[in-house]
């Protein structure tokens, strides 16, 4: 089926294409490679953009996936600051905002998501900001400092890594959170809690089930944000981190299966043979959970390269996977695999007083998911009995002197 | 600069000149040597940039973190010589350092 010929054309310069375009060469596609990204450098890791980068334990040469030469050493032709304005799947084509058109055999998209703004006023004020992008971190990290304000607008995994590096930054933090409890989408009560604690304890401070209904301003820079019950909490900056939508437009557009996000199949095609969707802008098949979703973390982007890759050059398609994710936050090192379907009971193991434990989400005697904090044996043997299907003795799995090892053995 | 030699699983070669201050994983990765996932960039959340230090290098190579001990403890094919090749920094004392790669990082 594969053509090595093949012109593979990758709108998205993110975690997903670059990885795309690298695997190619690595797979051993001889055609010509064109990679299409909107922002001004070659393609990054975006995690360390609200941890270690923030923090300035990392520098831009560490966030490249590849060094800069590599694109042009692997005859990848990377055009970046350009967007894609739209497709012409009869003619296979592609409209470019350089006022270009590309060619291609084969696309993928790799269009990733965008931040979702607030829609009320202020919301365009300097010093309100997102955090997506490495000019996003630029801003955010010459705006925070010793003695400055920052308001954090969403109390998910974006805005509490925020929250921990502008404290490590100097900065006085406060997480506005429209829930009565933090992370009330991703993460179970016990896990909610044990970060509120955490957090207060480095002197963050929380206004929880707070609906941000303005922000205030003064020459054109923030100033503060009003809350729906009349206060104004005063700030230097604000970072909006409530959640993101797919950049799936140019796909509608052109008749492309949509659902919440690019619809695809196990190789992560999409309803046309010729055009891929991979990473965040993915609706996709997981089977160790029999349903479609879409995804927004690292190895999701790296899977759907490795699928798309591999269908492209008419290799095996890699081998079945168990999502994963991670977050940093002060000293903790929380590891998440699988995500929580059709649960009927949380188990608990280990104290979390220790910051040490691990909340385990079963139906009946499967794990659906582990959220590990500093608990690596949880977490890989949590993901290998996810990926396995293997029934658990409960009983067990919530005796922590009860090795994992033995526990899934 | 450590010139670092990368053997994949099936015995083919990558040397790499790697800049100090590194890691053994962001020298492979960066240049595009198969064999190397490192699935989260070097965070020691995966363990998936396992490699076999060569034992004339293990001293060298530096102790493992109790943090990269635990992961390693549950990824497969581990030996006495194993590490996670993000938790190794470059330096000239690594110059020609030999690390091998497992059949899986899975």
């Amino acid at each position: 089926m594969s053509d090595p010929a093949a012109h593979v054309v990758i709108l998205g310069a993110g975690h997903a294409g670059g990885t795309a375009a690298a695997l190619l060469r690595q797979y051993g596609h001889a055609g010509p490679i064109t990679l299409v990204g909107d922002e001004p450098i070659a393609p990054y890791q975006r995690p360390p953009l609200s941890k270690a980068w923030l923090k300035g334990e990392a520098d831009a040469d560490s966030l490249a996936l590849k060094p800069v030469e590599f694109y042009a050493e692997h005859d990848i032709d990377f055009r970046p600051s350009t967007t894609a304005l739209s497709l012409n799947r009869g003619a296979k084509t592609v409209a470019l905002s350089d006022g270009s058109q590309l060619s291609y055999d084969v696309l993928i998209l790799a269009t990733g998501a965008r931040a979702i703004a607030l829609p009320i006023a202020g919301a365009d004020l300097d010093g309100v900001m997102f955090l997506r992008t490495a000019a996003d971190a630029e801003h955010l990290k010459a705006t925070v400092g010793p003695g400055k304000k920052l308001a954090v607008v969403g109390g998910g995994y974006i805005g509490l890594e925020v929250a921990a590096s502008g404290r490590a930054l100097g900065a006085d933090v406060v997480v506005l959170e429209r829930e009565d409890r933090l992370l009330a989408r991703v993460a179970c009560e016990a896990l909610s809690s044990f970060f509120k604690t955490y957090h207060e304890r480095h002197a963050v401070s929380f206004e929880l089930g707070a609906t941000v209904t303005a922000f205030e301003g003064k020459d054109g820079h923030v100033t503060g944000v009003t809350l729906a019950d009349g206060r104004t909490i005063a700030c230097d900056a604000a970072v909006v981190g409530v959640g993101a939508a797919p950049n799936d437009e140019i796909a509608r557009d052109s008749g492309l299966e949509v659902a919440r996000g690019v619809v695809v199949d196990i190789e992560a095609r999409t309803s046309d043979p010729a055009i891929f969707a991979i990473g965040d802008v993915a609706h996709r098949p997981m089977p160790i959970y029999g349903r479609m979703f879409r995804m927004e973390s690292v190895p999701n982007a790296l899977e759907g390269a490795k699928q798309a890759a591999s269908a492209i050059v008419g290799r095996p398609p890699p081998p079945g996977e168990t999502p994963w994710q991670w977050s940093d936050q002060y000293d903790l090192k929380l590891q998440i695999a699988g995500y929580a379907f059709d649960v009927d009971e949380i188990l608990v193991r280990g104290d979390p007083a220790t910051a040490k434990f691990a909340v385990f989400h079963l139906k009946g005697d499967l794990v659906q998911s582990v959220e590990a904090i500093n608990s690596p044996p949880e977490f890989m043997m949590g993901k290998q009995l996810i990926g396995g299907r293997k029934p658990v003795d409960k009983a067990r799995l919530a005796d922590p002197s009860i090795s994992m090892k033995e526990v899934a053995a | 600069m450590a010139k670092i030699t990368y053997i994949e699983h099936d015995g083919t070669e990558h040397v790499i000149d790697v800049k100090n201050g590194l890691t053994v994983m962001e020298g492979a990765v960066k240049n595009n040597v198969p064999g190397i996932d490192a699935d989260c960039g070097g965070a020691c959340a995966c363990a998936t940039c396992h490699v076999y230090v060569d034992e004339a290098w293990r001293g060298k190579t530096g102790e493992k973190s109790a943090m990269e001990e635990s992961m390693l403890d549950f990824a497969e094919n581990v030996e006495d010589n194993s590490r996670l090749s993000c938790q190794i920094k470059v330096s000239d004392a690594l110059d020609g350092l030999v690390v091998r790669m497992p059949e899986s990082q899975h």
